[in-house]
């Protein structure tokens, strides 16, 4: 049983599909770099499998079961474009929220343990709007984290992030990974993500057309996979 | 084969307004108490059920839509919405020039005249929203809560303008349309159904320029995504 | 059903959170309820006793322009920083979400009324104290269906353009029963003539009853849709 099985699963807006039919088997335990030009339709798979938007047709199965089912989502950790934390609550209080609203048994604990591991145990107390960019990353990379998620799913996570934020975000995917996590993670061949990918998805106007093992190649030629299928006639 | 069938339903619906008009202004005396003006009636009210009847449809349209996520409904839903608001803004202006020519008022808040009223604002934030809703799934599913919650509202309306009114002894309602004589009855049934069918052709003349806005829009996502 | 009443308090104790620590949404709430205070001081120029016949009128159309402001940022909060996304993805059912915002918004607005309605009396010279808990009463009633509807449309209008605009038009109309209902009871209730107004009190409850479910159910497609 995959982890993670999007079955021909279209997205009308409108009347234009922002996919039509894309397939996608994820195994367990696989890290998948979903790449894609800008509006192949990533962040719109993406969200469809973390249960922000309904397919308009397929079916998405999470450990066999549906998307939606609400035991399901406690497995998953989503990192979107935007940081997912509030401005107004400080660090320590944002965790503690989203550990309540994550089913996370000792909500104190592990909002301390996160705060460790990303580094911001200095500024706990801190309201996340006083934080710099940098540490904002980081307190979203806890929040994703937070609940040790089997699933998660990262939409293009290494893109603006400084280095210090990549060390952390890497570390925790790899550790993730170590422990048997399942990874989809869009990206624009950035070099970190595709380090740890084992396998990849290449999602083109609405269609998956290409997965399959992440190669050596891709990863010292970012633009390969893309070449791939540029050259192939129309 | 839809626009054969607004030519064939606007022919009809005119050439019928056009015998009942005849029935109405020539054929009938005029009314007792009222005179010639009271004829007014004749557009009063079935301009009203009119109104009634393309809400019930919009509001039906919603539900349909919400259930079957199918964008034909969300079509049909804002075509017939416009059209019953220009049946109300019918019903509410000749509703005023009668009052004013009989009464010498030109506006009272009974009953009939304020839910009509309110009818037309719940119904207006419907047409003001949907243009301010750029993607065209969450627009026609905001569209279809408005429509019902806005239904939902009519009962309570009327209930509370009712009970003001007798609480603040409000005169009873100024348009009564109770003891018309009994020759009255064939032209209004007709005269509602007149106004049906020329509703109905109206909706499809909308609801043919909502599909084609729908074509006009998915070909150009299309466009910009190549 | 329990994990999900949970869920929407902790929502609700996150928004009172926020809310209190800046108060920002508060002070403009009741600034602004003051400022329609004084202008309709200046703009009806009654003696003491027929001011009764609209002290209830004239009291709602204060809350509910002051309430405006509240209740329209409920959902708005959520959009920085794609809060929103998170709360959805989440195991809780939007149908807390919804819930826990409400009462956020309901406790709030309840505390910008008890702060007007003493300057109320005082500017207009009006004796209320004697009937302060019946008025309470119908103070949670009435604002509890304009809290329930305005959340709602705050969640509708989270990504429609001009949303400040949109939001008084859609949402006033809707309100009108309730409206009509509380104001009469509070006028009743203030001149000390309350001995009939089970019915203008069933068509606030009606209203509360209808649209708490309707919303309760139609949440789910507003949010994911």
């Amino acid at each position: 049983m995959s982890a993670i099985a999007a079955d021909r699963v279209w997205k009308y807006f409108g009347d234009y599909p922002a996919l039509r039919g894309a397939t996608l088997e994820v195994p367990a335990g696989a890290c998948v770099a979903l790449l894609g030009r800008n509006g192949a339709g990533k962040t719109t798979l993406l969200r469809i499998l973390a249960n922000l938007s309904k397919p308009s047709k397929g079916e998405v199965t999470v450990f066999g079961e549906s998307a939606r089912d609400e035991k399901i989502r406690a497995r998953i950790g989503y990192l979107g474009h935007g940081i997912g934390v509030y401005d107004d609550l400080s660090a320590f209080e944002n965790l503690i929220l989203f550990g309540q609203l994550m089913n996370v048994p000792d909500t104190k604990a592990a909002a301390n343990a996160a705060l460790e591991r990303v580094g911001l145990t200095r500024v706990r107390d801190g309201f996340a709007r006083e934080f710099s960019r940098g540490m904002r990353q980081r307190l979203a990379v806890a929040r994703a984290f937070l609940h040790n998620p089997e699933i998660l799913l990262l939409d293009e996570p290494f893109t603006s992030l400084d280095d210090r934020a990549i060390a952390v975000l890497h570390e925790l995917l790899r550790d993730a990974l170590a422990k048997g996590a399942t990874i989809v993670m869009s990206t624009h061949q950035i070099r970190e993500a595709m380090e740890l990918a084992t396998q990849v998805a290449l999602l083109e106007r609405g269609k998956i057309v290409h997965t399959g093992p992440r190669t050596p190649e891709m990863l010292a030629d970012p633009g390969w996979l893309y070449r791939m299928y540029e050259e192939k006639p129309q | 084969m839809r626009d054969k069938a607004i030519y064939i339903l606007g022919i009809l619906g005119t050439l019928l307004m056009i015998w009942n008009l005849h029935t109405i202004f020539v054929v009938l005396p005029g009314e007792a108490a009222q005179g010639q003006i009271g004829k007014m009636l004749f557009i009063h009210v079935p301009a009203a059920i009119t109104a009634y009847s393309y809400y019930a449809v919009a509001v039906v349209c919603s539900i349909a839509f919400l259930v079957t996520k199918n964008f034909k409904y969300d079509s049909v839903a804002v075509s017939s919405i416009e059209v019953a608001q220009v049946f109300t803004l019918v019903n509410l202006v000749t509703g005023s020039l009668w009052g004013h020519v009989i009464w010498g008022i030109w506006w009272t808040w009974d009953l009939r005249l304020t839910s009509q009223f309110m009818c037309f604002m719940l119904y207006l934030g419907y047409l003001l929203m949907r243009p301010a809703i750029a993607e065209a799934t969450q627009r026609a599913t905001m569209s279809a809560i408005l429509a019902i919650f806005a239904a939902a509202d009519i009962p309570l309306v009327v209930m509370a303008i009712r009970l003001h009114n007798v609480r603040t002894q409000h005169p009873a309602p100024v348009l009564e349309t109770g003891g018309v004589d009994a020759t009255w009855w064939p032209p209004l049934a007709t005269g509602y159904f007149v106004l049906m069918l020329i509703a109905a052709a109206l909706v499809l003349v909308r609801l043919r320029q909502e599909t084609v806005r729908r074509e006009i829009d998915s070909l150009r996502r299309e466009l910009h995504a190549m | 059903m329990k994990q999900g009443l949970l869920a929407a308090l902790f929502i609700a104790r996150k928004d009172l959170r926020t809310e209190f620590r800046t108060k920002e949404a508060l002070n403009a709430s009741v600034s602004f309820a003051l400022v329609v205070l004084m202008l309709f001081s200046f703009a009806f120029d009654l003696g003491r006793e027929e001011f009764y016949d609209i002290s209830g009128g004239l009291l709602w159309l204060v809350y509910v322009f002051a309430g405006a402001l509240i209740v329209n940022r409920s959902f708005i909060r959520e959009v920085p920083n794609d809060c929103l996304d998170v709360l959805i993805a989440s195991p809780m059912p939007p149908w807390a979400l919804f819930l826990g915002k409400t009462i956020a918004s309901f406790v709030l607005l309840l505390i910008v009324e008890l702060i007007s309605l003493p300057v109320y009396g005082l500017f207009n010279n009006l004796q209320w104290v004697h009937a302060f808990w019946p008025l309470f009463g119908v103070m949670t009633l009435a604002t509890w269906g304009i809290t329930i509807t305005g959340v709602a449309f705050s969640a509708v209008t989270v990504n429609v353009r001009l949303r400040e605009l949109m939001l008084p038009v859609l949402h006033y109309p809707l309100l009108i029963p309730l409206l009509v209902g509380a104001m009469q009871v509070s006028t009743a209730l203030i001149k000390g003539e309350a001995s009939d107004i089970m019915q203008e009190l069933r068509i606030v409850i009606a209203f509360d009853l209808i649209f708490t479910s309707l919303a309760l159910y139609l949440i789910e497609f507003i949010l994911v849709g």
